[in-house]
C-alpha cells in the first residue's frame, strides 16, 4: 500500500477536496423543508381545532403520522434498493449504501413514533406503554433494524457487508403489513388507520386531514433531503475506507512525530 | 391560538424531542458531510 506523507497529503486534500455532501439542490430542498415544517407548526398549533373527544392532545397526530409514514416509507426502500444490490448484475454498493441509510433513518423515525406515541397514549390512555398489538409489532419492527444495522457494522468487505444485510432489508419489510394491519389482526388499544383504512375514506375533519397531509409532505421532504446527504457521506466513507485511509495514517505519523 | 390546557407539556415536549432530535441528525450530517468532504478528492464525489 503505498501512503502519502503529511505534508502531501495535506497539500492534495486541499487542492482537490473542497467540496461537501450538499449541492445547489441539497440547499434548495433544505429551505423548501424548513419552510413545509414552519406551515406545518402553524396548522398544528394555529389553524387546527381541538377534537372533540382527544381535545388537545389530537395536535399529536401531525408528527405521529408523519414520522411512522417516514418509517414505513424508509423500510420500503431498504428492501427495494436491498433487492436491486442483490439481483441486479452489476451488485452496485450504491444501492447497498441507499439501503442502509434509508434503514438509518426509519429507525431514527421509529423511535420518535414510539416516544410522541408513548406521550400520546399517557394523555389518551393514561399509561405511556401497553403490550398491545399495534405498540409490540412497532417495537419488534425497531429491534429488528436496530438488528440490521447491528449486522451492517460487523467485519468484512463492503460487498461482503451489503449481501448479509440485503438478505434482512428483504425480510424486515415483510413486519410493516404485519404491524399496519395488527389493530385489525388482533384487538387493540391502538385506533384503526386515520388516514390509510381500506376503504380510503379519511374519517377526520377536513382542516385536520389538510394538517396531516402538510406533516406528510414536510417528513418525505426532510427524508429525501436525508437520505441524499447520507448516500454522499457514506460514500465518502467508503472511499476513504478504499484507500486504506492514507490521509488518516499521514495525520496520525504527523501528531507522532509532533509529540 | 392554541389555549392553555392542562396537557401542554405533553404536547409541546413531543414536538420538542421530535424536532430536536431531527435538528441534531441535520447538523451531524453537515457536519460528517463537511468533514469527509475534505479527505475526499473532488473527482470522487458523484454529486459534484
Amino acid at each position: 500500500m503505498t501512503t502519502l506523507e503529511p505534508t502531501e497529503a495535506s497539500t492534495a486534500a486541499s487542492s482537490v477536496a473542497s467540496r461537501s455532501s450538499g449541492t445547489k439542490a441539497t440547499r434548495a430542498l433544505g429551505i423548501a423543508t424548513a419552510v413545509a415544517m414552519t406551515w406545518l407548526l402553524l396548522f398544528a398549533f394555529v389553524f387546527s381545532p381541538a377534537d372533540a373527544n382527544q381535545g388537545e392532545s389530537v395536535r399529536l397526530m401531525y408528527i405521529h403520522l408523519p414520522t411512522i409514514w417516514v418509517a414505513y416509507l424508509s423500510f420500503v426502500v431498504t428492501a427495494v434498493a436491498s433487492g436491486l444490490y442483490l439481483f441486479t448484475k452489476k451488485h452496485s454498493l450504491g444501492w447497498d449504501r441507499l439501503a442502509g441509510a434509508s434503514a438509518e433513518i426509519g429507525v431514527v423515525f421509529v423511535g420518535l413514533t414510539l416516544v410522541v406515541g408513548s406521550l400520546w397514549g399517557r394523555l389518551t390512555w393514561g399509561v405511556f406503554w401497553q403490550w398491545d398489538a399495534r405498540l409490540t409489532t412497532t417495537a419488534l419492527l425497531f429491534v429488528t433494524y436496530i438488528g440490521y444495522l447491528a449486522v451492517r457494522r460487523l467485519g468484512g468487505s463492503q460487498h461482503q457487508r451489503a449481501k448479509r444485510s440485503a438478505v434482512i432489508g428483504l425480510l424486515g419489510v415483510l413486519l410493516l403489513p404485519l404491524v399496519h394491519w395488527s389493530v385489525r389482526i388482533w384487538r387493540s388499544l391502538h385506533q384503526e388507520a386515520t388516514i390509510l383504512d381500506t376503504d380510503l375514506d379519511a374519517d377526520i375533519d377536513g382542516l385536520m386531514f389538510f394538517s396531516v397531509v402538510v406533516g406528510v409532505v414536510a417528513f418525505s421532504l426532510l427524508y429525501v433531503w436525508m437520505i441524499l446527504h447520507r448516500t454522499r457521506v457514506m460514500a465518502m466513507e467508503d472511499h476513504l475506507e478504499d484507500r486504506g485511509l492514507d490521509i488518516a495514517l499521514a495525520e496520525r505519523r504527523a501528531e507522532g512525530a509532533s509529540r | 391560538m392554541i389555549a392553555l390546557f392542562d396537557d401542554a407539556g405533553f404536547i409541546v415536549g413531543s414536538y420538542v424531542i421530535t424536532f430536536g432530535a431531527i435538528s441534531f441528525i441535520a447538523w451531524r450530517l453537515i457536519a460528517a458531510g463537511r468533514k469527509l468532504g475534505k479527505q475526499v478528492p473532488d473527482d470522487e464525489k458523484y454529486w459534484t
